[in-house]
């Protein structure tokens, strides 16, 4: 506060005008001078101070985008589409026309970042995909979340994929609310924070095996683990079941980390063993 | 089975174990190339806007599409990395709030409360085999978990049946797919935070059908403010386009 008075003591004393936009640079020069001040008392917080500007910067990259047309993105996306890929596949497109047999079933998360189209460069017609925040897998219920066991047994029974993946990823805005849940459970929204708290056996898995790592470390072993506990769940649908004792289904774990540009791959180790006749 | 039997037995377990290696192997190496095709192609060629990604998401769309393989919109509609965010669910199905929680709503919430998106575009399609097996229910309940899923589209069955009546079934179906579209457009509407949004001009509720026998693309946006002066619960539409 002093340094800014001082300032606007001095400009005054030499007759200027302080027009907006000098306010402006003088708010965003106070900004700064009062960060660097910090930053030369207590250098650790180097680090932290560059992530996020790192952040401010891209929001306000973003924020500052020019405003869409809805409907001229749709238009020029779908035509684009039309003319590069439909007209010039015929063959390919004439046969999805008729039937669908993609191979994969493939779980990703909603966020705009991962689509395993982009991701895994999927085609028309490989994949049939669920979207929904933080891929997860609720266990079999016939009638809670009955959403996620019609796509599986559509996918597994009517479709016959031979393979289905379920794709975790980096900064996952589900993970880190389902992290940020307090102990004794206070919840604030209608829907989401009981959908992430599905994966609350990775939650507890993660936090148990903490050896000191951040916040932001636990949510990245949490957004594996969780892919692992839906893995698990997928075992509680009989169908899914019969058709991996039969080898005739595989199923997959993975994590996308767009930060680092990298994508882990696993199989679980399950030991399924026939029923007794 | 005698000796030879049992060997060969033996030399087919062996070779199927092999078998299913190799299925194995091809697997991770046709999944392990499609990454580094995308990451080739489009992650290191656009560096700086993947690494401001990485640090904040701000679409502008919310999609609901089905998961058919055949209708991803980042294809058909060319959505880039973090133009959309994405719920893919059997039949593009939105359910009214006083259904209680699904995975749609949950996202719904993230989208409109956090992530404050201006646009939600449901996309239905042609051929849909959420809506064929809607169109084929029987009363009965047979506990396919597919039935107790698109059973929440009945009331869009009821009025294709009174609406189509004189067409044949596939004919029904594509009516049907369109009107659980619609219907799905007003039950956005019964979410309160969605509603009032709306209200305010902040937040655009549109309808899209992609038919992919023709390849067109039809688009209609709800008309919140008609709805409203004519007092009507029906649906309103402004702004329908076809692309074909």
């Amino acid at each position: 506060m002093a340094t800014s008075i001082k300032k606007c003591m001095m400009l005054c004393c030499i007759g200027h005008t302080v027009s907006k936009e000098d306010m402006a640079g003088q708010s965003y020069e106070e900004a700064i001078a009062e960060l660097n001040k910090l930053l030369s008392e207590k250098a650790d917080l180097g680090g932290v101070a560059a992530a996020k500007i790192k952040q401010l910067t891209a929001e306000l990259s973003a924020a500052g985008s020019k405003p869409i047309n809805s409907d001229e993105r749709i238009r020029t996306g779908f035509t684009q589409f039309k003319k590069e890929k439909f007209e010039k596949n015929p063959d390919l497109f004439g046969k999805l026309a008729e039937a669908q047999s993609p191979k994969f079933l493939v779980f990703a998360c909603s966020d705009s970042r991962v689509c395993p189209s982009h991701v895994l460069n999927f085609q028309p017609g490989e994949a049939f995909v669920v979207r929904n925040i933080a891929s997860m897998i609720p266990p079999y219920d016939q009638t809670k979340y009955s959403g996620t066991g019609a796509a599986i047994e559509y996918a597994v029974v009517h479709l016959k994929v031979e393979n289905i993946m379920v794709i975790g990823h980096s900064c996952c805005g589900g993970i880190k609310g389902l992290m940020s849940i307090p102990d004794d459970g206070t919840t604030s929204s209608e829907f989401i924070e009981s959908w992430v708290q599905i994966c609350n056996p990775a939650k507890s898995k993660v936090k148990a095996d903490t050896k000191g790592q951040s916040f932001s470390e636990l949510c990245t072993n949490c957004e594996k683990e969780a892919v692992n506990v839906s893995l698990g769940n997928l075992l509680t649908y009989p169908f899914v079941r019969d058709a991996v004792a039969k080898k005739t289904l595989a199923l997959k774990g993975a994590h996308y980390d767009f930060v680092n540009g990298s994508f882990d791959l696993w199989d679980l180790d399950l030991k399924i063993s026939p029923l007794p006749l | 089975m005698g000796p030879s039997g049992f060997t060969q037995q033996q030399e087919n377990n062996n070779q199927e174990t092999v078998t299913e290696a190799e299925k194995g192997h091809d697997l991770f190496n046709d999944l392990k190339s499609r990454f580094l095709s995308f990451k080739k192609n489009k992650y290191m060629g656009n560096l700086e806007h993947f690494q401001n990604l990485a640090q904040v998401q701000l679409p502008k769309f919310m999609v609901i599409a089905c998961g058919d393989s055949r209708v991803c919109p980042s294809n058909i509609l060319g959505f880039q990395p973090g133009e959309a965010f994405m719920i893919r669910n059997v039949a593009n199905l939105v359910t009214p709030f006083e259904n209680g929680p699904t995975e749609t709503n949950a996202a719904l919430e993230f989208a409109v409360t956090t992530l404050r998106v201006e646009n939600i575009l449901v996309i239905g399609h042609s051929c849909c085999g959420g809506i064929r097996a809607l169109m084929s229910m029987q009363d009965d309940a047979s506990g396919s978990l597919l039935e107790s899923w698109v059973v929440a589209g009945k009331n869009a069955r009821i009025k294709t049946e009174t609406a189509a009546s004189g067409l044949d079934f596939d004919q029904q179906c594509r009516h049907c797919e369109k009107e659980s579209l619609n219907h799905s457009l007003l039950n956005l509407l019964t979410y309160p935070w969605i509603e009032e949004r709306v209200s305010k001009g902040e937040l655009l509720i549109h309808g899209g059908y992609y038919d992919f026998i023709e390849c067109s693309f039809e688009k209609w946006t709800l008309d919140y403010l008609k709805m409203k002066t004519e007092g009507t619960d029906m649906l309103v539409v402004k702004d329908r386009m076809v692309w074909c």
